[in-house]
């Protein structure tokens, strides 16, 4: 066990587990956080996708000692973390792919909503006009079991289109 | 909208006054519960006789309901409360369902079979009418007007014509007291003509909270003083029947782990520790000997052992004179076709809550079946049922009998030995190895047609096991050999309307071949259960008829449907799809990239189902790729055709997966399919585009949405296929090496 200090959504926080403790049992146990859920354990899914700095990583895969000095975002951030990204001053009460999902009824079971709206999310900030193709290729790591994925397609050229109207 | 009494928290007294409840027995219709008394106290079901069971009506006009049927993720509860609220006349946004529970919910029996709107929704609705009726004998009475002069919007009931100088809220005519009034079932319904939600596009209750990370699944819940535990089960299931054995459990192969403890109970093995990450370590780092199992066919010998076996049959359906159709046709053909095990493998493996004390236990589990789940909790606890109570929480989708009891009786076992809550979470290889698998089948079909291109005769045999109506934990911590459910209509047998039932034959014969699953692989009904494995086989039969008639499977079709609900799919999926007639494999290319397009049909007990796909083969690598699948399904009433459109998007793409992917790996030892790399499923690059088509018929009974075009899309993928190439795949998955066998073949 030792202390580790972790910044997670904006927030800092101390928490008293093993180093090599997975990120995901952390933001699970430790803060109680209902986005990141297990799907594998294996790096597989992105079932427990997040954001590391921006860029989505596998937190069933990155133990939480890896983490120190950088920032977390989990579907829970995702809002504060656009109305950064866009400069608004007030944060969105959903992002926009959470929002066009909802829109578009995307989700069946919604269990692989959280690795689709993280990775989606990534996707919209580097590159906001994706092609079908760099969307289909960005989001290949990420399975439904449900089959959702032509809404999920849709849903992110919703997004898309709206994005551009929000002023950066 | 209000809180309901059955969310308890797991307070000792709960416990208790459930327990001392029993006493008191059960509740009858129009005997108030003791004032003491809340919903929830005694152990269930409720009085399926009284109205109170079903809804009860808030003083702040609003309604709960509860029925007995869960969200899957397929949109049946929104479903559910647009019919309760239709006969309520109440607003979306004035009604909830209850959570699931033994202690407070009716018992309608296991949500399965897409039965839930088909069967539970009728009598949710004859409820709400029957308590529209009484709420409306009320406000008569308080207005002082006849009850045929009563208008009801949003729950306020008015004086025709009066607007709201004469008005009574539901909610001040009973508000939170009993109804005391009995389910006769004969409360009038209102028309369809009439219906207002009912039949349209109303949003998912549940997906505003899922979408913002604010929903509440099973694998979130978290108890004060709880455990984590996992099993620990060989890589891999056995024989069904074998059980798994352990021989010797290393207890100094987690000594390193301090806070992890074992537990046993005959011959189940688990681990508990105070944190998820111990839990998950200690159980890969014990060290356990396990007794070897009889051999399994394996892959490679698993059709030839069926093909030999002594069999139960049964005659599913035989009409005419099969051997004088066959001596008039003017062309047959008859082939083997074979379907391999496939998994349920939800995308998030299963979990539950276990919290198991002296005098009674609180299980949350995302069972499809409550009250079944409580019988199998009991036994394996050693309790009587009225002491284990069992609450619903939605887990990940299922689409059937994935391991949702295995972990509920595993958390049952592990907290009742150490008397602390127990959270299990199934590991992915767990889930992937012992899943109560969609069973493999073996078909051997012949059809024949006159020379007017009339089906004359039909004949199919399929083999396949059954059922498991035990669980893994239940069978090893018992001691006892799994059960399969008894052969005879109970059990899994070929399905009369996925084997030509949708053609008139005048001589059609279908024979089930039960084999006895002893020796195999643990069954279970998997979504559309074999359904799949009958439209491969019998729809490409067809198609093979149209082609030696050079004439255009559309047409062949239509030619042989006697039914216009089928005729309405077909028609249906072939517009969408823009159908131009032709004969199949014509011409034929020797691209490297070669596309086709198939037709097909299909459906699981009462609906219809039609697809057409597009596909493209490769001819170099053996890669198929779907490019575009279009499927019309009638279910008769769609209550909420959105959710039917969902529901077409979601078959496709999982049979479209099943049918180029999907196969269970297992050798003489045991299964090897453990995760997302041994067993692959269709990606997100990969995916075609679907076009769903909902055939609405508003005045027919609405029967099951989920399962239904599943057939028709393998079928329709199976047909394009030989459009493509010239030739057939008879076994699937259409995997690259299958593929380049069968090209290689051609002729
Ligand atoms: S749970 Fe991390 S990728 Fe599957
Ligand atoms: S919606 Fe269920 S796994 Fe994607």
């Amino acid at each position: 066990m030792s202390d580790i200090k972790i910044k997670v959504n904006g927030r800092e926080s101390t928490v008293s587990v093993d180093p090599d403790t997975p990120l995901l049992y952390v933001l699970m146990n430790e803060l109680a956080l209902r986005g990141p859920r297990f799907g594998c354990g294996l790096a597989q899914c992105g079932s427990c996708s997040v954001l590391l700095d921006g860029v989505e990583v596998r937190s069933c895969v990155t133990p939480v000692s890896k983490i120190a000095g950088k920032s977390v975002t989990t579907l829970e951030g995702l809002p504060a973390l656009y109305a950064e990204q866009k400069r608004l001053a007030q944060a969105p009460a959903l992002h926009p792919v959470s929002q066009a999902f909802l829109d578009r009824q995307a989700p069946q079971c919604g269990y692989c909503y959280n690795g689709m709206t993280v990775k989606a999310a990534e996707l919209l900030a580097q590159n906001p006009k994706p092609t079908e193709a760099q969307i289909r290729a960005h989001m290949n790591g990420h399975i439904c079991r449900c089959g959702t994925y032509p809404l999920i397609l849709e849903a992110i050229q919703l997004a898309s289109t709206r994005m551009a109207g929000d002023v950066r | 909208m209000t809180d309901i009494s059955c969310d308890t928290s797991f307070a000792r007294r709960d416990l208790l006054k459930g327990g001392g409840a029993l006493i008191v027995g059960f509740s009858l219709a129009g005997i108030p519960l003791p004032a003491s008394a809340a919903r929830g106290d005694m152990a269930g079901p409720p009085d399926p006789d009284a109205i109170d069971t079903w809804i009860a009506i808030h003083a702040d006009n609003t309604a709960t309901v509860y029925f007995g049927k869960c969200e899957l993720g397929q949109g049946n509860t929104t479903g559910m409360l647009q019919i309760a609220a239709e006969e309520l006349d109440l607003a979306m946004s004035q009604i909830s369902a209850a959570r699931l529970d033994t202690n407070v919910t009716p018992n309608q029996g296991a949500t399965s079979s897409s039965s839930s709107i088909e069967r539970g929704g009728p009598q949710l609705r004859a409820a709400a009418a029957e308590a529209r009726r009484a709420l409306l004998a009320l406000a008569s009475r308080r207005l002082g007007v006849q009850i045929n002069s009563l208008v009801v919007t949003d729950g306020v009931v008015s004086v025709d014509g009066e607007g709201s100088f004469r008005a009574v809220k539901y909610g001040d005519l009973i508000g939170d007291k009993p109804f005391n009034v009995k389910f006769t079932g004969t409360a009038p319904q209102k028309p369809s003509s009439r219906y207002k939600l009912v039949g349209t596009r109303v949003a998912r209750v549940d997906l505003p909270d899922k979408m913002s990370g604010r929903y509440e699944l099973v694998h979130h819940l978290r108890v004060p003083n709880m455990l984590h535990g996992r099993v620990v089960l060989p890589r891999g299931q056995r024989a069904f029947g074998a059980g798994a054995r352990p021989l010797a459990v290393d207890e100094a192969s987690i000594r390193h782990i301090p806070s992890a403890r074992i537990v046993r109970k005959g011959d189940f093995v688990g681990v508990v520790a105070d944190n998820e990450w111990d839990a998950v370590k200690a159980a890969q780092a014990l060290k356990v000997t396990w007794q070897e199992g009889p051999e399994l066919p394996g892959n490679a010998n698993l059709f030839t052992q069926m093909r030999g076996q002594k069999t139960t049959d049964t005659v599913i359906a035989n009409r005419g004179d099969i051997a004088k159709g066959f001596a008039g046709a003017a062309h047959v053909r008859s082939s083997a076709y074979f379907c391999p095990y496939q998994g349920h493998l939800p995308f998030g493996p299963n979990c539950a809550l276990a919290d198991v004390r002296a005098d009674g236990a609180l299980i949350r589990s995302s069972t499809q079946d409550v009250y079944n789940a409580r019988a199998m909790l009991a036994r394996v606890l050693d309790m009587p049922a009225e002491k284990v109570r069992v609450q619903y929480y939605e887990g990940s989708g299922t689409f059937g009998r994935s391991c949702y009891e295995d972990a509920a009786q595993a958390a049952a076992i592990m907290s009742q030995a150490v008397g602390r809550p127990v959270r299990v979470q199934y590991m992915r290889w767990d889930e992937h190895g012992w899943d109560n698998y969609g069973p493999a089948h073996l078909a051997e079909v012949r059809a024949g047609v006159n020379a007017e291109g009339k089906l004359i005769a039909y004949e199919y045999h399929g083999w396949q096991h059954g059922w498991t109506v035990t669980s893994t934990i239940q069978d090893i911590a018992l001691q006892k050999p799994g059960v399969e459910r008894a052969s005879g209509s109970a059990s899994i047998t070929v399905n009369p309307m996925s084997t030509g039932s949708m053609y008139v034959v005048p001589n059609r014969r279908v024979i089930s071949h039960a084999v006895p699953m002893e020796g195999y692989l643990r069954g279970a009904a998997l979504r559309s259960p074999l359904d799949l494995s009958f439209a491969f086989a019998s729809e490409q039969t067809i198609d093979e008829l149209a082609y030696a008639l050079k004439m255009d499977p559309l047409e062949f079709r239509r030619r042989n449907i006697g039914d216009k609900r089928w005729l309405g799919v077909l028609e249906a999926a072939a517009k969408a799809a823009d159908w131009k007639p032709r004969v199949m494999a014509s011409p034929r290319s020797s691209a490297e990239v070669v596309r086709g397009r198939g037709i097909g049909l299909g459906t699981h007990h009462v609906s219809y189902g039609a697809a057409v796909a597009d596909i493209e083969v490769n001819q170099r690598t053996g890669v198929i790729v779907a490019r575009h699948l279009y499927g019309a399904l009638d279910c008769g009433l769609a209550v909420n055709p959105a959710q039917v459109e969902s529901q077409i998007v979601g078959q496709m793409i999982q049979s479209a997966s099943r049918v180029l992917k999907e196969e269970v790996l297992f050798d003489k030892h045991g299964v090897t399919s453990l995760d997302w790399e041994s067993y692959p499923v269709m990606r997100f690059a990969e995916h075609p585009a679907v076009t769903p088509v909902v055939v609405q018929r508003i005045e027919e009974p609405a029967t099951g949405a989920g399962e239904e075009v599943m057939g028709a899309t393998v079928a329709a993928i199976a047909n394009a296929f030989f459009d493509a190439t010239g030739a057939r795949l008879r076994q699937y998955p259409m995997t690259p090496e299958r593929v380049l066998a069968a090209l290689a073949a051609r002729t």
